[in-house]
């Protein structure tokens, strides 16, 4: 259908950006003006082509698209990229989202920025590339090599516990991937491949399905991340500057369940079958458990962190409910999650930028000077307690409903974060923005600007777009969701009616 | 037609909405510079600081001067350009509504003229179609009426009561907002538009509870009213869940389509089978409980009585606490198969009845009596709904809306004579003060208590010979309930009246300055005053007689086949019974308060335990604090602390890092400072990890 190598255009703009970034030397402010521009009109740029991928992309067809393959390293390893309903949406967050992180750092971000500038290009790089790659080692090495930049974003502008925050976000995220690892390549002494449309058509031995299984899900639980293994999140997130904390929490923590989507539940639909109770465990853990936590805090990254732990909950559940709502709604909150909880990582950013604190208790009554932004703020923590009318409540909505039809407990109980996450929002929206102003250091407080409006005004008209009319993205996956789902279930029953016949 | 209903107090909001932000954004400038002592030369720095005294001293200002306005909210800053047209807009557009909802109102109930219109595809994913939908039976068109009518009287109220506050385009824009999404609620086609509605006046109602942000017991309320709420909505949730489990969609056709075919089935939970309606719809009723703020979660709504009074006129009185009723009457077929679930509504439903008429006994804030006899109302509508009479539930809801709604304007007159004094402690003799407004609580109070031929009398007396009729295990306990609580009723109310108008003033200074509200208040509540009494008799016939209900509800509702021949069966003495109990607690009333003033302080003195009980709301809030507020947050202090901080990270990564870190100490020397170095090192030994995987892997 295409006569370039779009996909891959997309994806290496970036780094042509990064490259450009580094080739303009210098360490003066008009250089540092210049690596700005040059990485926004690199993002922006970015973004147009790929919503050429948008209007070419054909929804009713379930299989991959945009295909590109070439010989890369042995045999079986190749250069494949391609992306179908289901990676297409996260591909569109990730370019959508990145000219807003490059604004947002726009002043808050003095030292370094060249650097700065650079390690987001190629951030996301490697994150469209994670989400486009079609062979497990190339996916393996945009998946790791994101780590990097990352922890470089943490480690060098971050706040004060940066170091220790990167070195746990870096520990933990590459020792689940070590296994993964390991699955792949026993993947690829299975199957003789690495090509992961081929291994999605490859029925995988019942006892390597589990095993497979539990390496891929040690590394994608960790970036989810799943309870026990979220402990890194809140501690990156408070460290991260504003961008890196928005990119964190709306494209990075996707991988993982993007992965479940991409490998285990097509690879290993058995092992997915008999391990769904555990997942369906944690996901209820993490939904009861981090909301409770997150009533709390006393940092507002912290407790935005701590929800975010509690929204992937959802999208587990409903991805290993293997119904086509669950998963398509997992698809969707994720999509949901990465706009509203970059939005609210946005706004904590603005207060930041002004007053140099994330603590709760230091703020209050911002309504008075902040009108603006406290409508802003509203929105998205309505989105966050998901209302309905806001895309928050058509994923959470979605997965539950997906799930109940499965496991009536797991959503009974999971149902309960709806109670707790309105306590935890609304608090933290009435300690932060009501009240009265009295605090003298926030009498001078000044309104968002035209700058911040520009960010968070677009994200504002899409979490209501997505809440009233989620068509557009419900579309575009469902082809890819019902395949899936039907080649899960299809598997599932064999087994079951194979288990009968003996 | 239905769309201009729906939509128009949508796009009154939105207007209110933008030309309260415009308003709000001239006044606070933005900026991401903040002056910071220390941070500028010497001369900025004097600068800086005085700007921050002038600052200070004005918000100071502004938030010390109760005298000057409402609830210390004065008019310290003008109110923003454009508000009087962001009043206008609003009360035009909510005009217009509510004309053509009457007009729907005859073309649906009394020609017949069923419609229903599809708006927009909303989530499809499988199975699950969802649309937006406008659906208007006669049932909806009731809503309609009563939502419209109230929404644009207290509307055009509100720009009398409201005009000493800055901040009255988004009152208005909250007022429209809520409107607009009651009108979703209410012509909702399937469950999940239900919801949006729900949990949309729900946001509303939470905006509009803590619309004086600047206090903290109003901040407190709202969250509250929320997080009850959202309690509720948590059991509605699930019920949806259920039956889109059981009948694949969430469409009110197709569900009651499919309705009969569900009894007998089960449910399995945790190992428990419970029979699938039943359940279903007590979850549903868990829904109705929390909006219609019935016994265990009611304790809400008397916080809620922190918003500006023409909120809980429009909302806590007439409209978002009829929602529970509305929703019940709306899943009748559904109900109608599942009797246990009918009984417990019907228990839950009388016990509220009788329980916050106790409360509402003692209380002395004007307001509060008044939401408790709104809770205690909204009890006598379930105690119908449970027998299987929906439509005799309905015209009560239809009435209450009327004499409620008049009642708190009324109050709220009341209150805007005192200058925001709400005890009625400190009240009295008003009506020499405030003739008009007396005349109008009077005949509210009528209409409330039942007094013959006002139109509580032809509701309320349906419900509780409905009670008495009904087929349910709870019927006789609701039967003497509802007829206790209709004695108290009488009793509270004329107590409310008697300290408020008459005897002898409280508080002189008050007293003096006492004065009759302005037309813009005058007006709406002389029109709820004609319809507390004419909602009555003329309704009669098409809410309670069995002719008149086929024809004017046909399929909107599916009511209990006898239960209107039964109630036309019941012993004339028995019937008389509620009048003679309104009569009883008017005299009682009379005789505590007007006659012999100081029996009451006697009585509370001889039953100090039951007055203190009573006065303290049956201790539900320190109850609920005690085994909810307080476990939760403790609970997550200790997941925080120990479980994250001391279990996992104590033996995972920090554990581990400890040891790391013994060897970054070393590592650290070699610290160049350089990016590209440690870029090349993380290249180095990714690239020497993955090699050595593959050739460890590879070897064996």
């Amino acid at each position: 259908m295409t006569t370039w190598p779009i996909l891959s255009v997309t994806t290496f703009l970036p780094l042509v950006g990064a490259l450009i970034v580094y080739l303009s030397r210098g360490d003066d402010e008009a250089s540092r003006r210049n690596s700005r521009w040059i990485a926004l009109w690199t993002t922006i740029i970015t973004f147009a082509v790929s919503v050429i991928l948008v209007v070419r992309f054909d929804p009713s067809n379930a299989d991959f698209q945009f295909v590109e393959k070439s010989a890369w390293l042995a045999t079986g390893i190749t250069y494949h990229m391609g992306v179908d309903g289901i990676s297409l949406p996260f591909v569109i967050l990730t370019t959508a989202l990145m000219p807003f992180c490059i604004i947002a750092s726009w002043k808050s971000v003095t030292s370094r920025v060249r650097e700065y500038m650079m390690a987001f290009l190629i951030l996301e790089t490697l994150m469209i590339g994670t989400f486009s790659a079609l062979d497990l080692v190339l996916f393996y090495l945009f998946f790791e090599g994101g780590l990097i930049p990352m922890f470089l974003i943490i480690g060098v502008w971050g706040g004060p516990r940066r170091v220790y925050a990167s070195f746990k976000f870096f520990l933990y995220t590459l020792l689940g991937s070590v296994l993964m690892l390991l699955a792949i390549m026993a993947l690829y002494w299975n199957g003789n491949t690495t090509d992961i449309p081929t291994l999605m058509h490859t029925a995988v031995p019942r006892s390597l399905q589990t095993w497979a299984w539990l390496a891929f899900f040690a590394s994608f639980a960790v970036k989810m991340p799943m309870w026990p293994v979220h402990t890194w999140l809140p501690d990156a997130h408070v460290e991260a500057p504003t961008a890196g904390s928005v990119v964190l929490a709306a494209i990075l923590l996707k991988m993982g369940g993007y992965g479940f989507l991409r490998f285990s539940l097509p690879m290993f639909p058995l092992a997915s079958h008999d391990f769904a109770p555990l997942i369906f465990t944690l996901s209820t853990i993490a939904i009861i458990y981090t909301s409770l936590v997150a009533l709390m805090q006393e940092d507002m990254k912290k407790l935005i962190a701590y929800s975010s732990v509690a929204h992937m909950g959802f999208v587990t559940m409903g991805i290993f409910a293997g119904t086509m709502q669950g998963v398509a709604g997992g698809v969707f909150q994720m999509i949901s999650h990465g706009i509203v909880s970059g939005a609210l990582f946005l706004c904590v950013g603005i207060v930041y930028d002004r007053m140099h604190t994330r603590e709760i208790a230091a703020y209050g009554g911002l309504v008075n000077r902040m009108p603006l932004y406290a409508m802003t703020f509203m929105v998205f923590t309505m989105a966050n307690v998901g209302l309905p009318g806001t895309s928050g409540f058509i994923g959470e909505f979605m997965t539950l409903i997906g799930t109940f039809k499965v496991s009536i407990p797991t959503a009974f109980f999971a149902s309960t974060g709806v109670i707790l996450s309105a306590g935890y929002a609304l608090w933290l929206y009435r300690k932060i923005v009501f009240g009265e102003l009295v605090k003298p250091s926030l009498m001078t407080i000044k309104d968002m600007t035209l700058r911040e409006c520009v960010i968070l005004f677009p994200m504002i008209a899409l979490t209501i777009l997505f809440g009233v009319y989620p068509k557009p993205v419900l579309d575009m996956s469902a082809a890819s969701v019902q395949q899936l789902v039907n080649n899960y279930t299809t598997a599932v029953t064999a087994v079951k009616a194979a288990a009968l016949l003996h | 037609m239905v769309q201009a209903i729906v939509f128009l107090p949508l796009l009154g909001a939105i207007l209110a909405g933008l030309i309260a932000l415009v308003g709000a954004h001239g006044r606070n400038p933005s900026g991401d510079e903040v002056e910071h002592h220390g941070d500028h030369g010497h001369g900025a720095h004097a600068h800086a600081s005085d700007t921050i005294n002038e600052d200070a001293s004005v918000i100071h200002e502004s938030h010390h001067e109760p005298g000057d306005g409402h609830d210390g909210h004065g008019p310290v800053e003008p109110a923003a350009a454009g508000s009087r047209g962001a009043e206008l807009i609003t009360t035009a557009l909510l005009f217009v509504s509510a004309a053509l909802s009457w007009m729907t109102l005859v073309d649906v109930g009394f020609n017949g003229h069923d419609l229903r219109s599809q708006l927009l595809p909303w989530i499809f994913s499988g199975e699950l179609e969802v649309w937006w939908t406008l659906r208007v039976d006669t049932l909806t068109a009731v809503m309609l009426v009563v939502v419209t009518t109230v929404s644009s009287l207290v509307h055009l109220y509100s720009i009398g009561y409201m005009d000493e506050d800055p901040y009255r385009p988004r009152f208005f824009g909250y007022l429209s907002l809520f409107t607009f999404a009651m009108l979703m609620l209410v012509t909702a086609d399937n469950l999940v538009q239900l919801f949006f509605g729900w949990e949309g006046v729900g946001l509303a109602s939470y905006l509009l509870i803590g619309f004086w942000y600047q206090k903290p017991s109003a901040n407190a309320a709202a969250i509250k009213a929320f997080v009850v709420n959202r309690v509720g909505d948590f059991g509605f949730a699930l019920g949806i869940f259920a039956i889109f489990a059981m009948t694949s969609s969430t469409d009110f056709e197709t569900i009651f389509h499919a309705a009969p075919g569900l009894t007998g089935k089960t449910i399995d939970f945790l190992g428990w089978h419970v029979d699938a309606l039943t359940l279903t719809c007590c979850l549903l009723f868990m829904g109705a409980m929390g909006k219609s703020a019935q016994f265990l979660l009611h304790t809400w709504l008397p916080d809620a009585m922190e918003g500006p009074t023409p909120v809980s006129a429009l909302i806590h009185a007439a409209t978002m606490v009829t929602a529970g009723v509305f929703m019940v009457a709306r899943l009748s077929p559904l109900f109608e198969l599942a009797p246990n679930a009918q009984a417990v509504v019907m228990f839950f439903g009388a016990t509220t009845a009788f329980f916050a008429a106790t409360i509402g006994l003692v209380q002395n804030d004007i307001k509060r009596i008044v939401a408790y006899s709104t809770c205690s109302q909204l009890g006598y509508m379930f105690v119908a709904m449970g027998a299987g009479a929906y439509s005799v539930g309905m015209f009560h809801l239809f009435t209450h809306a009327f004499f409620k709604a008049l009642l708190f304007l009324g109050s709220g007159s009341v209150i805007y004579a005192m200058h925001h004094e709400q005890d009625i402690r400190n009240m009295g003799g008003l009506w020499r003060k405030i003739p008009y407004t007396f005349a109008v609580m009077v005949v509210g109070t009528l209409a409330l208590t039942g007094f013959p031929f006002f139109a509580g009398y032809f509701s309320k007396d349906k419900i509780i010979e409905a009670a008495y009729a009904a087929h349910n295990p709870f019927s006789t306990y609701a039967y003497l309930l509802t007829i206790a609580a209709a004695g108290l009723t009488s009793f509270y109310s004329w107590r409310l009246i008697f300290k408020t108008f008459f005897g002898e003033p409280h508080d002189q200074h008050h007293y003096e300055a006492a004065h009759e509200s302005p037309m813009w208040m005058l007006v709406p509540i002389g029109v709820l005053a004609v319809g507390s009494i004419a909602a009555g008799f003329p309704f009669v016939e098409v809410f309670a007689n069995p002719h008149g209900v086929e024809e004017f509800f046909r399929e909107s509702v599916k009511m209990n086949p006898h239960i209107l021949e039964d109630m036309e069966h019941m012993p004339a003495l028995l019937a008389y019974l509620p009048t003679v109990m309104m009569a009883l607690g008017l005299f009682v009333s009379y005789t505590f308060y007007i006659s012999r003033p100081y029996l009451p302080v006697e009585l509370a003195k001889t039953q100090p335990m039951l007055y203190q009980f009573l006065l303290n709301k049956w201790y539900f809030d320190e109850l609920y604090d005690l085994i909810f507020v307080r476990p939760a947050k403790w609970i997550g202090y200790q997941l925080w602390k120990k479980g994250d901080g001391f279990i996992i990270d104590g033996f995972g990564p920090d554990g581990v890092s400890a040891r790391v870190l013994d060897v970054t100490r070393n590592v650290v020397k070699i610290q160049t400072g350089y990016l590209y170095h440690y870029a090349f090192a993380m290249l180095i030994g990714a690239a020497g990890l993955i090699t050595w995987f593959m050739f460890g892997f590879g070897g064996q």
